[in-house]
């Protein structure tokens, strides 16, 4: 019988939502032959947490006026974010088979034009904040409560325009901002950490008036929580999680692969990663 | 390699400049202060969306207008041009509709990327005016924008406007509410002069209009170099030189129709006149209109050099780079000879 009872009771785990979305990753990655997998694999914890318990949306409305925003700075996420958008309902899991290719609504980096769910044009990296803080002033103005998420990558954090819009948020007294910034230490030359430092990040980020969370971005049970807290926190603030996370995160022999901003995955190897992912199905 | 200038003869008279405020209205011209502001505070009585955003130039933008009319639809986002255009597509995005303003170098230059993804491509409904177009402050090249159409033009789903006097930027401001999509706007700003109230004019989006007829020269102009040109065409009828002068305030899009149709008509002298680097901006575009209309006429280019121009004075500037009243009359005239 089908009840509210039975639908919560039957409803996927958070684990399992992470896990789907990863597996979706993969396929479009197998699709195409190439993607920004290391990455999709590494913050689909992340995604899973932010909408399966964080955000409020409809599937079947995408621009309900009373959604929470997500916007994916970092475009070359969009391999993880179309993942997490096919999981929620937004995009039709068949569209996956697109991805990448002539004409889809799946396009490698992410634009707002294209896609069901997508909030920005990324790409060029670096826009996302400020996008969000004009979208949390609008959003005030309207006296709306929906939030503003933003995703955005450690490497953009080189970016002085971030900086721009991390200073305009405090000065604006934005709460209704939630920042991730994935911390994989890894950017196109190499890692973060050696190509532009940007610790102690916390500090740094706490010193312009942020509330500021660091998490294994890789624990779901820990990214829930700062996803609470970032929400139900008191003070005037914009908001921010940092989120350690591993490349390649799920499937074992991704993880270990030399670490690269993008990793080569053999031809063969794509059938054989959602394999190693589903050994370790939840 | 850059060397330093040879010192100036210091026994010489020298014009100074004023750094941002210089006017570019001649002495005794009529003017009207603040048009942008004061037509921005109009549009925005009956418009709820409207808000104002500015990077730290809402003094010199005449922004601080509408600022002290709606303090509370005033958003100030501080010294950063990227931040700004940024936040602004966001403001877009849930439903208002940005005024934005700066300097044009500052949003052609270094927030150009911004207003290209975050606007442009998103096609977000955001305006864009600036002031200091082309060569209209003595303070050298970080402060004027001589690729600024060049720049716009070259952006899709950008539409460009270069008004020409406050009578003009008072009917612009409404017409850019009233399209939908991203446009950039040249902005005078302080005491503006005031011209085509005396001409029989309109403006409308899109649309090049003759303000005069004359059998012997077609000035076609944007900005303020349509004032010069009307002022050029009453000095040369002295000469019993008949002047033409097309006004094109739309850069894009361009009304190519009746740009082919006017330096169609045979027999005349065609000056393209624009306060712009010749590469790239209205010159270069007419140019096109008429190679791929067919039109073959003896054609001239009135506007700033390729190079990094002087400080200096605003007339002397102008008279050294051809786009003040006497230097455009000498030039028409050499070219008739």
């Amino acid at each position: 019988m089908d009840t509210v009872a039975t639908r919560l009771a039957n409803a996927p785990t958070l684990a399992q939502r992470a896990y789907n979305i990863r597996r979706n990753a993969l396929r479009m990655g197998k699709v195409q032959g190439q993607g920004y997998i290391a990455q999709a694999l590494d913050i689909s914890d992340v995604l899973a947490a932010a909408y399966f318990h964080a955000m409020r949306y409809r599937p079947e409305d995408p621009a309900w006026e009373e959604r929470d925003r997500f916007l994916l700075s970092n475009g070359h996420y969009a391999i993880a974010l179309y993942a997490a958008l096919i999981e929620a309902g937004i995009v039709p899991e068949a569209e996956l088979e697109t991805y990448g290719s002539d004409d889809s609504r799946l396009p490698m980096s992410g634009m707002a034009s294209y896609t069901p769910g997508m909030e920005m044009s990324g790409g060029s990296l670096g826009l996302g904040l400020s996008i969000a803080v004009g979208r949390g002033l609008g959003l005030k103005r309207k006296a709306s409560t929906s939030r503003v998420y933003t995703l955005f990558s450690d490497g953009e954090l080189d970016e002085g325009s971030v900086w721009e819009a991390i200073s305009s948020a405090s000065h604006y007294k934005l709460d209704n901002l939630i920042g991730i910034v994935d911390v994989n230490n890894q950017q196109a030359d190499g890692p973060s950490t050696q190509v532009m430092g940007f610790e102690p990040l916390v500090d740094r980020l706490q010193a312009f008036g942020w509330f500021v969370q660091r998490v294994d971005g890789n624990d779901l049970d820990a990214v829930v929580a700062a996803f609470d807290a970032a929400k139900t926190h008191p003070e005037p603030k914009p908001r921010m999680i940092v989120a350690d996370t591993l490349m390649g995160k799920g499937v074992p022999f991704l993880e270990q692969r030399e670490k690269n901003h993008f990793i080569r995955v053999e031809p063969h190897e794509w059938q054989l990663a959602i394999a190693a992912l589903d050994a370790g199905r939840p | 390699m850059k060397s330093t200038r040879p010192a100036p003869d210091l026994s010489k008279p020298r014009l100074t400049t004023s750094a941002m405020i210089a006017s570019i209205a001649s002495e005794g011209q009529r003017t009207k202060p603040a048009p942008f502001g004061h037509a921005l505070v109009e549009l925005a009585r009956s418009r709820p969306e409207v808000v104002g955003m500015t990077a730290d130039l809402g003094k010199y933008t005449d922004l601080h207008i509408f600022a002290k009319e709606f303090p509370d639809r005033t958003y100030q986002m501080g010294m950063a041009e990227q931040l700004l255009f940024g936040a602004a597509s966001g403001m877009a995005a849930e439903g208002f509709m940005p005024f934005t303003t700066t300097y044009a170098v500052f949003a052609s230059r270094r927030a150009y990327d911004f207003i290209h993804q975050t606007i442009a491509e998103e096609d977000r409904n955001v305006k864009i005016a600036c002031a200091l177009p082309g060569l209209t402050s003595g303070y050298g090249p970080s402060h004027q924008a001589a690729e600024d159409l060049a720049l716009m033009r070259a952006m899709p789903n950008m539409t460009v406007i270069d008004p020409c006097d406050a009578y003009e930027i008072e009917q612009v401001v409404p017409a850019m509410a009233a399209h939908q999509g991203p446009v950039y706007m040249r902005l005078l700003r302080g005491q503006v002069p005031l011209v085509l109230d005396e001409y029989d004019y309109r403006f409308e989006l899109g649309k090049a209009k003759l303000l005069r007829d004359g059998r012997d020269v077609l000035i076609i102009s944007s900005g303020l170099m349509t004032m010069r040109a009307l002022e050029a065409a009453k000095a040369l009828s002295d000469d019993r030189v008949d002047v033409a002068v097309l006004h094109v305030p739309t850069i894009k899009p361009l009304d190519a129709e009746t740009i082919a149709r006017e330096a169609g008509r045979p027999g005349r002298l065609v000056v393209v006149a624009e306060n712009h680097t010749v590469i790239g901006g209205l010159g270069e575009a007419v140019a096109g209109v008429l190679m791929r209309a067919g039109v073959h006429v003896p054609f001239r280019q009135i506007g700033l050099p390729d190079e990094f121009l002087d400080a200096g004075a605003l007339p002397t500037l102008h008279d050294r780079y051809g786009i003040s009243l006497s230097e455009v009359v000498r030039r028409v005239k050499g070219w008739l000879k």
